[in-house]
């Protein structure tokens, strides 16, 4: 009996959590403009979707954006905790520290920062502003993905590519990086999805027109609601949850190989 | 401090002039002065934490002395990174590349040094045919047994011929069995290859067994340097006496020439730098105990208080009148209880210059 209800009860969590977007799932397939009624199963809107100059800007630039971000993200946040690891004592916990704030910093407090200094350094708002802006919530996804990787490193390994005449960057780049490549990837992943994600920090920063998806939607809901948007965000939330998937999966894995 | 017995060695390869190192203002090493020729099989010995490694690493390039020079070839080196040094490192734990398959790892050195391919295959293939792992180049590490990557740790860091190899503790790992196929296999392979081996074990035996020249050390100070032979039987030392084998340490007086006293007998010696009625230190090897089972027949009498067997020899323990314990190995025994006559010829009695402090008798 206890049995019984404590599985409805897992049953009336996911219920809550997931019945809104089940119902925008369903809805971005009706075939009736109203929300009300459901007037049968189409992929009309999809279709219109494709054919919006507007969403297909805006996600190209989503894309786009992730994708920069991500890739600087994951190479600087591994240079970073490289740096990181090499430190010892209070220093090394210091900059640790200060890597975790930001994921811990609030979107909205990073948004109104970010906004504030790029107009103090009269700098231009758009898509670089939000690509500077993403990489700088991204980056600690680079740093805190890759520190593991070099903890569980044998530490003689460096003075080994040495030994055999390895200069110090032979030796990280045919060594070291190999061996924390999943590391690397796994922080670009995350970036990636962070990046997807966001609308608070992109809302702030960008300018000159230049939207992301989560603004566009935003902008176009405020229009009222389309049934284009809950094909758009179906994708959308599909795209992320693949994404979500990959990157468990890749992090069980190799917290399954550490031990 | 002499050395002999060192007829396959040449000219010097590496020396070590007045190493001091510190780490946080904590000296590790000290006054490190060290001449290694080539070829020569060299094993630095000492127990855990008295700076092996460390030393190690110095002529590696790991590590910079404090002061000091370190000259290889007659060059002064302090300066020359790693990388760049004729030296190549057989690593505690191997430090093997996991990412990289057998072959891989042997060819690493060779692929940095731009080799052709041909080449490379063809030193990978003999490195592996040395170290009898021909077959095994598409392994991976993980798959490899302790000793099958201890080979090829050996073979990565042969291949690259280097003129002097440095082994840091590399058959700490393995079983009995397996390290002492090792030792026999590492010193043919030395003698094959011609090239110098720096040898690090806290392994007294293994020392003894492989080396041509043991450095004992203590602290971060060498306390001899000499032959196996040599550190075994003429230790300078009651801490090398003690370190190297199995040893009873007795006080003692230098009576006059040729005759010094201990265990309350005066005894035939064959020590002749000592001043007359100086204290010295007296080491006797347990094997160098000759019993008689006639108390009469020795020249000191003793009670068997235990007896162990140790497959060629016993092991056993005798006390004497005056309360002092002497362990004695021998290939005949006495039962437990027995009084026996005990006797030492007067080359296995071993004087040393007496030290402030020491036991009274330390049998390890
Ligand atoms: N990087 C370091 N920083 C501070 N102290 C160190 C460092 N490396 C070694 N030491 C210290 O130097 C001393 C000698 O260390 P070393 O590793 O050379 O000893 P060892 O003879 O090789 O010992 P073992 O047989 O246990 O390997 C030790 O007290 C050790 O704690
Ligand atoms: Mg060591």
């Amino acid at each position: 009996m206890r049995a019984i209800l404590k599985k409805c009860y897992l049953w009336l969590i996911f219920i809550f959590l997931y019945a809104p977007i089940l119902v925008l799932i369903l809805f971005s397939f009706n075939v009736s403009r109203s929300r009300g009624n459901w007037g049968g199963l189409s992929l009309r809107w999809y279709g219109e979707l494709f054919q919006d100059r507007a969403i297909m800007t805006a996600l190209g630039n989503t894309v786009l954006i992730a994708l920069v971000a991500a890739a600087v993200s994951a190479a600087v946040g591994t240079v970073a905790a490289v740096g990181i690891y090499r430190l010892k004592g209070w220093k090394k916990s210091f900059v640790m520290n200060i890597t975790y704030l930001p994921i811990l910093n609030p979107d909205i407090v990073i948004g109104i920062s970010m906004m504030i200094l790029f107009i103090a350094m009269s700098f231009p708002r758009g898509m670089a502003s939000l690509i500077v802006s993403h990489i700088t919530f991204g980056l600690p996804y680079g740093v805190i993905s890759v520190l593991p990787k070099l903890a569980q490193l044998d530490p003689q390994i460096f003075d080994a590519a040495l030994d055999l005449g390895a200069t110090p960057r032979e030796a990280y780049f045919k060594v070291i990086l190999p061996q924390i490549l999943p590391g690397v990837f796994t922080g670009f992943l995350l970036a990636f999805t962070m990046s997807v994600d966001d609308f608070v920090v992109s809302f702030f920063v960008t300018g000159n027109g230049v939207a992301n998806l989560a603004i566009s939607i935003y902008s176009m809901s405020r229009r009222g609601i389309n049934p284009k948007i809950n094909a758009v965000l179906t994708l959308l939330f599909i795209a992320v949850a693949a994404m979500m998937y990959l990157i468990q999966r890749r992090l069980r894995k190799s917290s399954r190989e550490a031990v | 401090m002499t050395r002999d017995n060192l007829s396959n060695v040449g000219a010097e390869m590496i020396r070590l002039v007045d190493i001091h190192k510190e780490f946080d203002g904590v000296t590790v090493l000290d006054r490190i002065n060290l001449s290694i020729a080539k070829n020569e099989f060299v094993t630095l010995l000492g127990p855990s934490g008295c700076g092996k490694t460390t030393m190690l690493r110095i002529i590696g390039g790991f590590e910079s002395a404090t002061t000091g020079d370190v000259l290889f070839d007659g060059e002064r080196i302090n300066d020359i990174p790693a990388y760049q040094r004729k030296v190549n490192t057989v690593f505690q734990r191997y430090a093997l590349f996991p990412h990289l398959n057998v072959f891989e790892n042997i060819a690493f050195g060779l692929r940095i040094a731009k080799k052709d391919v041909k080449e490379i295959r063809d030193k990978v293939q003999s490195a592996l045919e040395l170290v009898e792992m021909l077959g095994f180049e598409k392994r991976t590490i993980q798959s490899l047994s302790g000793g099958q990557q201890q080979r090829v740790a050996i073979a990565r860091a042969v291949v690259n011929e280097p003129k002097v190899l440095l082994l840091d503790e590399p058959l700490a790992a393995l079983d009995l069995k397996l390290r002492k196929e090792m030792q026999l296999e590492l010193k043919n392979m030395q003698k094959q290859l011609g090239i110098t081996f720096v040898f690090v074990t806290h392994d007294q035996e293994e020392a003894l067994t492989m080396s041509d020249t043991v450095v004992v050390m203590k602290e971060g100070i060498i306390q001899q340097i000499g032959s196996p032979i040599n550190v075994y039987n003429e230790p300078t030392n009651i801490f090398v006496a003690d370190f190297i084998g199995e040893s009873i340490i007795l006080e003692g007086r230098y009576l006059e020439h040729c005759m010094v006293e201990f265990a309350g007998q005066k005894f035939p010696c064959v020590d002749i730098d000592f001043a007359p009625m100086e204290q010295v230190d007296v080491v006797i090897r347990p094997e160098d105990v000759d019993i008689a089972d006639d108390p009469a027949e020795g020249v000191l009498q003793a009670k068997v208080s235990s007896v162990v067997f140790k497959g060629v020899h016993y092991e056993m323990l005798a006390e004497t009148d005056d309360g002092l314990e002497w362990m004695i190995h021998s290939t005949t025994m006495a039962p437990i209880g027995q009084v026996i006559g005990m006797s030492i010829k007067p080359d296995n009695i071993h004087l040393m210059k007496k030290e402030t402090k020491g036991p009274e008798v330390t049998a390890s």
